[in-house]
């Protein structure tokens, strides 16, 4: 295979998977989990690409740079402290059915002239399953090109997915194309995308939070996955509160039976303190009993502790090097 | 001793309380729309408001659109049948004559349509639409539809309301779209979709604006039979010809459903919470809202960090540095020092949301400790959602 442009350190390995699909409840963090993964998996001179499909732009928000929703160009968005490289495409579907109608049907300039009369806006929404496929099909297109051994091929693809409630029908494109043409290149194109997701190349990661909904709506994800035969890699646990300290414990402080000697405090400082644990005990028991309940579902969860400044570009790494210790055989550094 | 490090010392803009005791009260608004992306806790800002309302003594009706299954259980809807049902407000403790009612429901989408469909169509016409492959593909899982029948059920309601006289505030949970946008564009998408206008130019196209570019264009024709499959937009235009002829076409529905919307008699408010993210969306939002004339009530921040505690973020940590790293004292500090901060960021991305859209009125939810399921919760987040001191940033010095 020819090396890739900026392969200038040696590449010693390759990640255990190739796609990663990133999926999540709304408001549970995935955009920036995505983001931090792909910043995870570029170590020495990978090339990662971190697509997004949702039209949020997620990826020019975290990254601050106005190129990345240039689906052509596919921009550096990052270099990462450990050598390697992350770029950024942000998948369109109705630019996708117009460079599919231009590869397939070399309908170039006519392609054009649909666009102008909302012919192609037409098309992706009408019908039903046919805007997944092309997004898909465009993340499936950039995954090959390392089969394909091409210059512009990457490492991994990072794929930060629509939210966990419709994720099963995002991925299941077999269903999603049943009622469209049963021949020619979509049909075709369905079937190769679905052998790949369900491929071992392929992995998904569930984000959560520590809370009621977003534990059930991933627990539904894994149900609703399971027949598709695509495999969840990780749960993600987002936003955690870590403590050293026992349930015995903090069921005493959520009980307001736990003293806290504290001289230094003034009296009323020391009572309003107590009082202020009664409900992070409360929570942080609440988040481990949520916990509990992801172990149940049999696969491997990470941990990722709730960062109090907030995620930017500042605080990414920290949770780029939580993400890259441990999902360790994930990253294969 | 130190200061409490709050944000004093950052450009604060004035920000005008958000009033919502006054709003829930005035009985000129007759609906109450709450938007915001998915995650903030929409839902159950909708049911909080609705049942302060019926505190007040509003006749409420909300609906709610995916509620989390504990909460529609205590509202007594977890069956989905698309109907308000009165809510049992027994258990609460209210009296007085003050005290209106509440009803809830949960939308069916599928049966909002079917509903629509049948009560204007002839039982044969119906039946032909009803069982339409493409209706049937439209009718559950078109990125549209779900917002477009939620602004229809609002409009049943509304009618009902003012016919009957049963309801005299209707509460709306937009649907957990990727966008809080979705909810104004998604029907005007839709409608504009069926209008039928690409439909007939791609099964006519001598007629349509394309037919000067003919040579190309009956090889695209054929090429989006090819991509699409020829039977799917023959379901389509069967759909769209029995439709139009009917309801005088999606369009003008829509449009209807909009005007209604944009009259004195509707308010939007708009949830978030004090995420970077969520923040930015909102600012769209409202922004959106100023452009189209629509009446903005204001932002509700949910989720906001609270402290009672005069202890600054800096001296917490400072004093748990000397203590054992798993002793409950250092855990009760680090968490302290961690809840400070996490205010200090959220006030000042609400600061920054309030310098940039100055006058827009905003509302600051603390947040709560577990989740919210029975109704005695939703009316504990009902007296925060009213408590003015809570209002506005200023409320923190």
């Amino acid at each position: 295979m020819a090396a890739p442009r900026g392969a200038w350190l040696a590449r010693t390995s390759v990640p255990a998977h190739q796609l990663h699909i990133v999926s999540g409840k709304g408001g549970t963090g995935k955009t920036t989990i995505a983001a931090a993964l792909a910043c995870a998996l570029a170590t020495r001179g990978r090339r990662v690409l971190l697509c997004e499909v949702e039209g949020r732009h997620g990826i020019t928000d975290l990254f601050g740079r106005p190129n990345a929703a240039d689906t052509t160009t596919e921009p550096r968005i990052a270099r990462t402290s450990a050598g390697g490289q992350v770029h950024g495409l942000e998948i369109d579907a109705e630019e996708a059915l117009m460079e599919y109608l231009a590869t397939f049907y070399h309908l170039g300039i006519a392609g054009k002239a649909l666009d102008r009369f909302g012919v192609i806006d037409f098309a992706t929404s009408i019908a039903p399953g046919l805007r997944d496929v092309l997004l898909t099909g465009k993340v499936y297109e950039a995954v090959r090109r390392r089969q394909k051994g091409r210059r512009d091929s990457y490492d991994a693809v990072v794929l930060d997915a629509p939210p966990t409630g419709r994720l099963a029908r995002f991925l299941n494109v077999h269903e999603a194309v049943s009622g469209l043409a049963k021949v020619g290149p979509i049909a075709k194109q369905a079937d190769s995308i679905m052998a790949m997701l369900r491929s071992e190349i392929t992995t998904v990661h569930l984000v959560t939070l520590l809370e009621d909904m977003p534990v059930t709506e991933t627990t539904e994800a894994v149900a609703e996955l399971a027949p598709t035969g695509i495999q969840v890699g990780s749960v993600i646990a987002n936003r955690a509160t870590p403590s050293p300290l026992a349930n015995d414990q903090l069921e005493l402080a959520r009980d307001g039976k736990l003293q806290l000697d504290l001289p230094m405090l003034a009296q009323a400082d020391r009572t309003a303190l107590a009082e202020e644990f009664v409900g992070e005990a409360s929570r942080i028991l609440a988040e481990r009993e949520c916990r509990e309940r992801l172990t149940s579902l049999g696969v491997p969860i990470v941990d990722v502790p709730r960062e109090p400044l907030g995620v930017d570009l500042t605080t990414l790494s920290s949770l780029v090097e939580s993400l890259t210790h441990q999902l360790s055989e994930e990253v294969n550094a | 001793m130190t200061p409490v490090d709050r944000p004093e010392d950052l450009p604060t803009p004035d920000i005008p309380a958000l009033d919502i005791p006054q709003i829930l009260t005035d009985e000129s608004v007759q609906i109450l729309l709450c938007c915001g992306s998915g995650g903030v806790g929409k839902t159950t800002m909708s049911a909080a408001l609705a049942l302060s309302a019926a505190r007040a003594g509003r006749k409420v009706v909300v609906i709610t659109i995916d509620p989390a299954k504990r909460l529609a259980q205590s509202l007594g809807i977890e069956d989905l049948d698309n109907t308000p049902r009165p809510v049992d407000l027994g258990g609460l403790g209210l009296s007085g004559a003050r005290t209106g009612s509440l009803d809830a429901m949960m939308l069916d989408m599928k049966r909002t349509f079917d509903d629509v469909v049948e009560a204007h169509a002839s039982p044969e016409r119906a039946a032909q639409i009803l069982t339409n492959p493409f209706y049937q593909a439209l009718s559950t899982s078109f990125a549209g539809t779900q917002e477009y029948m939620a602004m229809e059920k609002l409009g049943q309601l509304h009618t009902e309301a003012r016919e009957t006289g049963r309801w005299d505030l209707i509460v709306v949970d937009t649907p957990p779209a990727r966008s809080a946008l979705d909810f104004l564009d998604a029907p005007e998408h839709l409608a504009e979709l069926l209008e039928g206008r690409f439909l007939g130019m791609l099964l006519s196209p001598s007629k349509g604006p394309l037919r000067f570019m003919s040579a190309g264009f009956s090889l695209v024709v054929a090429t989006m039979n090819k991509v699409l499959g020829s039977q799917l937009l023959a379901d389509v235009q069967t759909f769209a010809d029995a439709f139009e002829a009917l309801f005088g076409g999606f369009r003008q529905r829509a449009e209807q459903t909009m005007a209604q919307l944009s009259g004195d008699h509707t308010r939007f408010l708009v949830v978030a919470t004090g995420e970077r993210d969520s923040l930015r969306e909102s600012a769209w939002f409202t922004d959106r809202l100023s452009t189209e004339n629509m009446p903005l009530a204001g932002v509700i921040v949910n989720r906001i960090d609270t402290t009672e505690v005069n202890l600054s973020a800096d001296r917490a940590l400072t004093i748990a540095e000397d203590l054992p790293a798993d002793s409950a004292e250092a855990v009760a500090l680090t968490r302290h020092a961690e809840r400070v901060r996490t205010r200090e960021r959220q006030l000042a991305l609400v600061q920054r949301f309030a310098a940039t859209h100055r006058g827009v009125p905003m509302h600051l939810v603390p947040a709560l400790v577990g989740d919210v399921h029975d109704l005695a919760a939703l009316d504990q987040v009902g007296t925060l959602l009213s408590d003015l001191s809570l209002t506005g940033v200023a409320a923190d010095r």
